[in-house]
Parts: structure tokens; sequence; C-alpha cells
């Protein structure tokens, strides 16, 4: 089949779409990696720089969304193509929300100023977000290549972070029952968690935009979940009633 | 919305089976979805047509369904326009054009021996790409066919034929005063609409639209597209067309034809977001002409 199409310079706008939104995923993912090694190391001025970029990315949704109509509006894009630019919108506001979490991230890295020793959070947040990391950079790779099965990969690892999310958010809970001084920490970290869980989430929707992008139909099969975070219910110690499963 | 009423005719509604034949029209929301069932207007089967030594077309099956637009779709020499002649005996005035197969009407075999042509283009009417009036006023336009066909008794029916005619092809507000004014003075949209009036006079089960506004401007056009989104209600429509964006506004289903083949049909959404076959996704994105 061709696969160049007959006016080049249709060719040329799809190919700036594509790489709009490799360059975005590419400052999504610098952006998140730079909050959480402020994290790591309580480096204030990086987490200040995790927070300013979000701008850019905003900035480079507000572009990829100005091509996508204007692609629309003077190409017509049939098939493929229009699947390339439909998937480019929604990627790209993902993008942009993925790149809210992390500067949420970076924002209460700020306000904790220096790691709290509480536990082995802390650790766990952090391999939370090695697995949330690792899925952009497939996700990414999958739209680069236009490989399904590999975003398909990515939808279902989303599960793993959710069960992450689920057992940090115990853990989180009980160290604040424990102590009521690790209550701000805590739920900064909670949060922070919650950031993680969602930036999976996003990730997913990317997945199933590539996958859409490449067949031409979205995901039938429902996807296993494993954030059970709504499902823990709290009671006083002195209830006498043991925190249910 | 207003249900589709299947053609009368002596055939059974078909219940189609999905992915084989055209599905029913689906508009509004998924909850008052309908269920239709559309009769087989016409049916193509293995269809090869000669232009001398040449084969223009290879093997065609192709059911077209009543109340609904199907469009023929393909780069120029494809041989949508040849098929779409097949349906009213057209290529029979080409010489050295000969057709193989079987083409049946609501069930009739249009290639039969015995077949009467003339009542046949009446039942099956035709567009063309260049609005081609009549040299004879706007009334003579839609009254020669009934006239020549006998419908009318007297011309009190006569007038009811041809003002209907013209109501239903959008065209009576913008002629009622001047019904004895040739054909010609209209605007090229206007006359365009004046041949589907003329068309539609003799009450035929079929329309086949060659490139019918290849020739108008874009205000034309819309009017023409609205006018077939009318006409199905009542007709079956063909219609063969180089905008792909005109077959996705007026088509339910959709045949793509490239260098004679039939390669691929389908519902109009799908071709146009998912289409199965290489050929007619590059055809449709603009990859091969």
């Amino acid at each position: 089949m061709e696969t160049e199409h007959i006016v080049t310079s249709f060719d040329e706008d799809l190919g700036q779409l594509e790489t709009m939104i490799s360059e975005m995923g590419g400052m999504a993912e610098v952006q998140l990696s730079d909050a959480i090694k402020a994290l790591v190391s309580g480096d204030a001025v990086l987490a200040a720089r995790a927070v300013k970029r979000d701008k850019d990315l905003d900035n480079f949704e507000s572009e990829i969304g100005a091509l996508a109509v204007r692609l629309l509006a003077l190409r017509k894009p049939m098939a493929d193509d229009l699947r390339i630019v439909i998937a480019a919108l929604k990627i790209s506001s993902n993008l942009e929300r993925i790149g809210d979490y992390a500067k949420n991230i970076a924002k209460r890295t700020i306000v904790l100023e220096r790691v709290p020793e509480i536990g082995d959070a802390v650790h766990s947040l952090i391999r939370m977000a090695g697995l949330t990391q690792a899925m952009i950079k497939n996700v990414l790779d999958a739209f680069s290549l236009r490989d399904s099965e590999k975003a398909d990969d990515v939808r279902l690892r989303d599960e793993d972070v959710d069960r992450l999310y689920t057992s940090l958010f115990r853990e989180l809970l009980t160290y604040m029952m424990e102590d009521p001084r690790n209550i701000t920490p805590c739920t900064h970290l909670l949060f922070m968690a919650k950031n993680l869980e969602r930036i999976g989430d996003h990730t997913t929707g990317i997945a199933e935009q590539v996958h859409f992008m490449v067949l031409g139909e979205t995901p039938s099969d429902e996807r296993p979940k494993g954030d059970g975070s709504s499902m823990i219910v709290s009671r006083p110690a002195n209830s006498g009633k043991a925190e249910p499963k | 919305m207003t249900p589709i009423a299947v053609q009368s005719n002596d055939l059974e509604p078909t219940i189609l089976k999905t992915g084989q034949t055209p599905r029913p029209e689906r508009r509004g929301s998924s909850t008052e979805k309908e269920t239709i069932t559309h009769a087989r207007s016409i049916t193509a089967r293995g269809v090869n047509v000669f232009y001398g030594d040449k084969q223009a077309l290879k093997d065609i099956n192709l059911d077209v369904q009543s109340n609904m637009v199907t469009a023929l779709i393909g780069p120029s020499g494809c041989g949508k326009s040849t098929f779409i002649r097949c349906f009213n005996r057209m290529n029979d005035i080409i010489d050295g054009c000969r057709v193989e197969g079987e083409i049946t009407l609501n069930g009739e075999n249009i290639y039969a021996k015995g077949i009467d042509v003339v009542a046949l283009r009446a039942r099956v009417g035709m567009v063309f790409q260049k609005p081609n009036p009549f040299p004879k006023s706007i009334y003579e336009n839609v009254a020669y066919g009934p006239r020549i066909h006998g419908l009318a008794r007297g011309r009190a029916e006569m007038d009811d034929i041809v003002m209907s005619s013209l109501d239903r092809a959008g065209l009576i507000d913008e002629v009622r005063d001047r019904l004895d004014a040739p054909g010609t003075s209209l605007s090229g949209g206007q006359q365009q609409r004046l041949c589907i009036a003329r068309a539609i006079a003799v009450e035929p089960e079929v329309i086949l639209m060659d490139e019918p506004c290849s020739a108008l401007d874009p205000i034309a056009t819309a009017k023409v597209e609205e006018l077939m989104d009318e006409l199905k209600k009542n007709y079956t429509i063909v219609i063969v067309t180089h905008s792909m964006h005109q077959a996705a506004r007026v088509s339910q289903w959709i045949a793509f034809f490239h260098l004679g083949d039939l390669v691929e049909q389908g519902e109009t959404e799908q071709i146009f977001t998912n289409p199965e076959d290489d050929r007619t996704q590059a055809y449709i994105t603009g990859r091969i002409g």
C-alpha cells in the first residue's frame, strides 16, 4: 500500500502532529522525573522547576489542539488519518493532565521541605512513580511505533499501580492512626500517591487511544483494576471492631 | 425520526445478516434506534462488463437496498459509472459493450429477453453530471415522461403530476410563476433539480445519479444533497461521486471500486473511519488516485 499522500504537505502536517505529541510526552516525562527526584533529594529548586514546566505543557496542548483543528478543517482526514488526529487531540489532553499531577507532586515536595521518614512509605511512593514512569515511556514508544500490542500491555499494567496505591493508602492510614503528628506529612504523601495513581489512569487513556489509532476500535475487554482504596473503612481503635478487609 | 417505509414490491423485506449486506440506516441516539428492514431493490450477481476485449468490471456482486442512498466511489476508470449504467441498460447503446451476469430489479432480471428497455428506464431514472433539460418549457420538461408513458388522463392530472414532481424536487417555489419559461433559462442548480423532477415524474423505483453535483456550486450542491435525503424516503438512490465527502454526507452504504473490482463495501461510517482493505484506505485518505 502507498504510505505517502498525493498531497505532500498533508504528510508534513500529520508528521508535525506526531512529532509534537512525542515532544510533549517527553516534556511530561521530564517533569514527572524532576518531581520525583526532588522528592527523593528534598531539592526545592528542582521541584520549583517541575512546577514551572507545567506551563509549557499547557501551551503545547493548545498548539496541538490548534494544529488538529486546522487539519480537520483544511485536510478533512479520513480513516487512519482521521484516527491519528482524534487520538492526538485526546492524548495531548491526557499528557496535560499528567503534567498537572506532576506539578502537584512537586508542589507538595516544596511544602514538605524534607523527606518525611515515616516507615517505608516514601520508598513505596518512589516504586509507584517508577512504575508510572515506565508506563509513560512505553506508551509514548507505542505511539511512535504504532504498536497496539505494546499499548495494550501498558493498559494492563495500570493494575499494578492501583494495587500499590491501595497498599500505600492502608500503610499511611496506619501511620496516621499511630501518631497524629504524622497526619500532615502522610496526607501530603497520600495526595502524591493519588496523583501517581491518576497519572497511571491517564497513561492508560493514552494506551487506549493508541489502540484506537492503530486498529480503529476501542479496546473492548474490561481491564483489571486494582484500586481498592475506596473500599477501605477506618474506625476508631476503641470501637472494638477490627478494620474490615 | 420518521420511520422509513419499505418500498412496496412483490418481495418480502429481507432480514439482512450483519456484515454481509447493508444494515438499516441508523439515526439519532442509540436509545431511539429503530429496527428497519430494507428490501433489496437491485441485486447484481457475477457481473462482468467488457468494452470489446477490455474488461471494465470483474465479477461484481452488490445488493442495493431500497430507501437508502448507495454511493459508488473510486478513482477515474475504476468502473463505477459503467456499473451504474448497467442498472438501466444505458450500456446497450455503446458499441462493443457486453454485460454478463445477472442484475435483478425487485426480483426481475433486467437483462432477460423480452424486457422493454424503455419501460425499464422509467422504473430506473437517471440524473447526469451536466444538467440536460429538454429545450422545452419547465412544465413540458416534467410532463414529457408521464405523457409518453400515458400516466395522466387529461390536463388536470398532468398538472398534478408536474406540480407534485416539482414540489418533491424542491423547485416549485422558484418556478411556480414561470412554468412556461424554457428549462434552460434556469440556473445550473435549478436545472439539475428540474432533471430530478423529470426523473421522478414517472414514479421510478430507483434513481441513478452519475456525478449529479460536479457542475454545481456549493449552495446548489447542498440543495441537491438535501433533496436526496428527502427522496430516499420514497425511492432507492444510487449515486456515483468523485467527492468522498459528498459520499460521506449523503450515503448510508458505500461500494469502493478499483480497476474494475468491487474492493470493499460497507456502512458509510465504517468505510470512512475504519476500512478493511488497504486499497480503500489508500484511496479515501488520498494516497492513491
